[in-house]
């Protein structure tokens, strides 16, 4: 465990917080009051952190140009416990997770918006750790991060941080992407293994720590949704990022939106050894564990060799597996061949997935 | 994943289920005992694979489902009370009381919580001097030395707001009360193989004996069960009734004898009603007179609790073996996971859970008919 609290913990060994830590190493309720602790919050961690010409004017709302044509939209919470863990924190998420919702709806990504719940007596180390995840992510995903807010909540009523992120991407011209789109024939892949973020997280979950070599898989996928849709835009017709609730939850609620039956191969499935056997332990099943840097498409079954090539040639994509396709037979239904070729149906959970007693 | 990989491959499976086919001759009933094999087999289709005379019936081995409903009353009244923390494995959260469950204590402002070992929960009340720290003990064999362990390290480091509500029940009465049972038809068992790890299987050949069946200590994996399943038929139609051991690799005769030894000291046998079964004679283990004071229901004495049961539920006759779930007229329709009716439809080990989860509200023709049409390339 030891080494996981390592992995999993921020590193402070490169970034000097510029706020004057001096009088308050900690959060207080002046930081949300819109007074001078605030101001110092903003002037000395958010401006320097996300600095972009959009979010140095101040004003109560950013001023954006965006070239005409459609444009997405989305907004996402994050409460995630731990705040840091192994692959990861908060920040990271935080900007990819609203990336990833504009990505996969055929959007190239552009603006973001940053607001935070902190809690009474959070260490300001922290923030500034979470913040400059931020920004690093927000670099590498090409956005920026243009407005946001900060409020302060009482001792006891908050878990340390809360981000609220929202976004505005440009849609791609001649993509047509929906969950409602699927079509039978359509090939099902997937960019890389499954249960990763999740089994992370459990990794370094209070009361459930366990040894594991498990990283998160948080990452930005807008750049390897890019390549596919600029090879095969048009074989594309539904895209998702299987977060909460796994790949089941995302292919279950494309299955019901497209009124098509989905049949996967759980051989086909790709999942790590130690996120299986970490599984196995509490008795959880990875295709309804969270994942926060996959991506599943739905392709024209003649694309589909062309779209796994160009996953696997991006670094985010190596693992890249087709796992199954659409048919017009059981509609509405997630159904897998087991290994023993036998189907079983793959329901939508209700809620988490409890670990069994035995 | 070496050691389950292993015994998880298809073919080997194809080809133990071909050899099962090649030996039956006539039809059987075989019961197997514990709800985590029962998931399995439903999980992978392993009943599927069977010759159509071979029919797996399931038992009553989930700890979750024949916790009696009484007890789940006095969990949630205890759980609700101001200064208590309550613990409990993750799939009691959501077994139906009479009204409501742990889920809606905790949402009511219970602090209920889930522990992946009891010692966490004995960790719990070392941390949390001013509250009452209450386990949820329940299950068969299996789950039986970690919980005698919280109590005695309770005990040893004289944590006074430490307590079990237990409700622990034993397989062998359990086998017995099903043969027993007027219009049994089970014919063999598949032992429930974590209770053997435990417990050995020195317990089970006057079983054998008296009532003239095969019982065969079994594990979970597929080629596990139908090793299982395999010896069981072989026994069968050479008219033999021994006890055998087909899940070496984890369980030997004797069993873990240290666990036993504490089994012994920290429970005494006693009477216990099974829900949906009702009362079998000692059946179960409760805190001896040594630990007393470490039992729950004797510490908050809960009284005024009224049970009912759901007039629809057909729970008992599942546990018993009596009816498939899919013949009580609520499955799938008043009862789901998302609205139990009866335990048996909460845990995954469940047998109504299992039959829901992996599809089985449908006809066998709709499933077969169903089919994956994928091609591997």
């Amino acid at each position: 465990m030891a080494e996981n609290g390592k992995a999993g913990s921020p590193d402070f060994s490169n970034w000097s917080c510029p706020l004057p830590l001096a009088g308050y190493p900690t959060i207080v309720m002046g930081h949300g009051g819109g007074g001078k602790l605030g101001n110092e919050l903003v002037e000395n961690l958010f401006l320097p952190a996300f600095r972009n010409p959009a979010l140095e004017n101040l004003g109560d709302a950013a001023v954006l140009e965006l070239a005409g044509g459609r444009l997405a939209m989305s907004t996402d919470s994050f409460v995630v416990q731990p705040l840091f863990f192994p692959g990861g924190s908060i920040g990271e998420l935080a900007v990819n997770g609203t990336v990833n919702d504009l990505a996969v709806s055929g959007a190239v990504p552009k603006f973001l918006s940053a607001s935070f719940i902190l809690e009474e007596g959070f260490p300001l180390a922290q923030l500034a750790a979470i913040v400059e995840a931020m920004a690093k992510a927000a670099a590498t995903a090409g956005v920026q991060i243009v407005t946001g807010d900060t409020k302060v909540v009482e001792r006891g009523h908050g878990d340390g941080c809360y981000i609220n992120t929202a976004g505005i991407g440009q849609l791609r011209a001649g993509i047509a992407v929906g969950p409602h789109r699927a079509q039978p024939g359509d090939a099902i892949l997937v960019s890389g293994t499954i249960g990763d973020h999740g089994m992370a997280i459990m990794s370094v979950r209070e009361g459930l720590e366990f040894e594991s070599q498990i990283r998160s898989d948080c990452a930005a996928l807008n750049g390897l949704i890019g390549e596919v849709l600029e090879a095969a835009g048009g074989a594309v017709h539904t895209m998702r990022d299987p977060t909460r609730g796994g790949l089941a939850s995302t292919l279950n609620e494309i299955a019901q939106a497209s009124g098509v039956g989905i049949a996967i191969d759980e051989a086909w499935l790709p999942v790590r050894q130690e996120v299986q056997s970490a599984c196995e332990l509490l008795g959880l099943d990875p295709v309804y564990v969270a994942n926060e840097g996959k991506a599943v498409f739905f392709v024209a079954p003649e694309a589909a060799e062309q779209v796994l090539a160009v996953l696997r040639s991006h670094p985010l994509g190596r693992e890249a597996a087709r796992i199954g396709q659409v048919t017009a037979q059981h509609p509405r239904m997630l159904v897998a061949r087991t290994a023993m070729g036998a189907n079983r149906v793959i329901p939508i959970q209700i809620g988490e997935q409890l670990p069994r007693i035995c | 994943m070496k050691y389950l990989t292993e015994f998880r491959n298809g073919e080997i499976a194809q080809r133990m289920a071909r050899e099962i086919h090649a030996i039956a001759t006539r039809p059987w009933k075989i019961m197997e005992v514990c709800g985590g094999q029962t998931h399995s087999i439903i999980k992978n289709g392993i009943d599927q694979m069977l010759p159509a005379g071979i029919e797996m019936i399931h038992g009553p081995g989930c700890p979750v489902c024949v916790t009696p409903l009484e007890l789940i009353d006095k969990a949630l009244a205890i759980a609700a009370q101001p200064g208590v923390i309550f613990c409990s494995f993750g799939d009691m959260l959501r077994v139906p009381g009479t009204e409501g469950d742990l889920f809606q204590v905790k949402g009511a402002g219970g602090d209920v919580r889930v522990v992946y070992s009891p010692l966490d929960a004995v960790e719990l009340a070392a941390k949390n001097p001013d509250k009452q720290v209450v386990f949820f003990g329940v299950g068969f064999e299996t789950t039986a030395p970690a919980n005698a362990m919280s109590v005695h390290v309770a005990k040893r480091r004289g944590l006074k707001n430490f307590s079990l509500l237990v409700s622990h029940v034993l397989v062998p009465p359990a086998i017995a009360a099903i043969l027993e049972s007027p219009g049994n038809q089970v014919q063999g068992f598949l032992l429930a193989g974590h209770v053997c790890s435990v417990m050995g299987y020195w317990e089970y050949p006057p079983l054998a004996e008296k009532y003239k069946v095969p019982l065969v200590v079994t594990g979970f994996e597929p080629l596990d069960l139908l090793d299982g399943i395999r010896r069981a038929v072989v026994q069968l139609e050479a008219g033999r009734h021994e006890v055998e051991n087909a899940y070496e690799r984890i369980v030997k005769y004797e069993g873990n004898q240290a666990a036993q030894k504490l089994l012994t000291e920290v429970f005494e046998v006693t009477d216990r009603a099974w829900r949906g079964i009702g009362v079998i004679p000692k059946s179960g283990w409760r805190l001896s007179a040594g630990y007393r004071e470490f039992d729950a229901e004797e510490r908050f004495h809960i009284t005024g609790i009224h049970t009912q049961e759901s007039a629809l539920c057909r729970a008992g006759d599942v546990l018993r073996g009596a009816i498939k779930p899919a013949e009580c007229a609520a499955f799938g329709k008043e009862c789901t996971p998302r609205h139990p009716l009866g335990a048996t439809m909460v845990s995954s080990e469940g047998a109504c859970a299992a039959y829901f989860n992996y599809g089985r509200f449908l006809s066998a023709e709709e499933l077969a008919g169903a089919g994956t049409g994928l091609t591997h390339g």
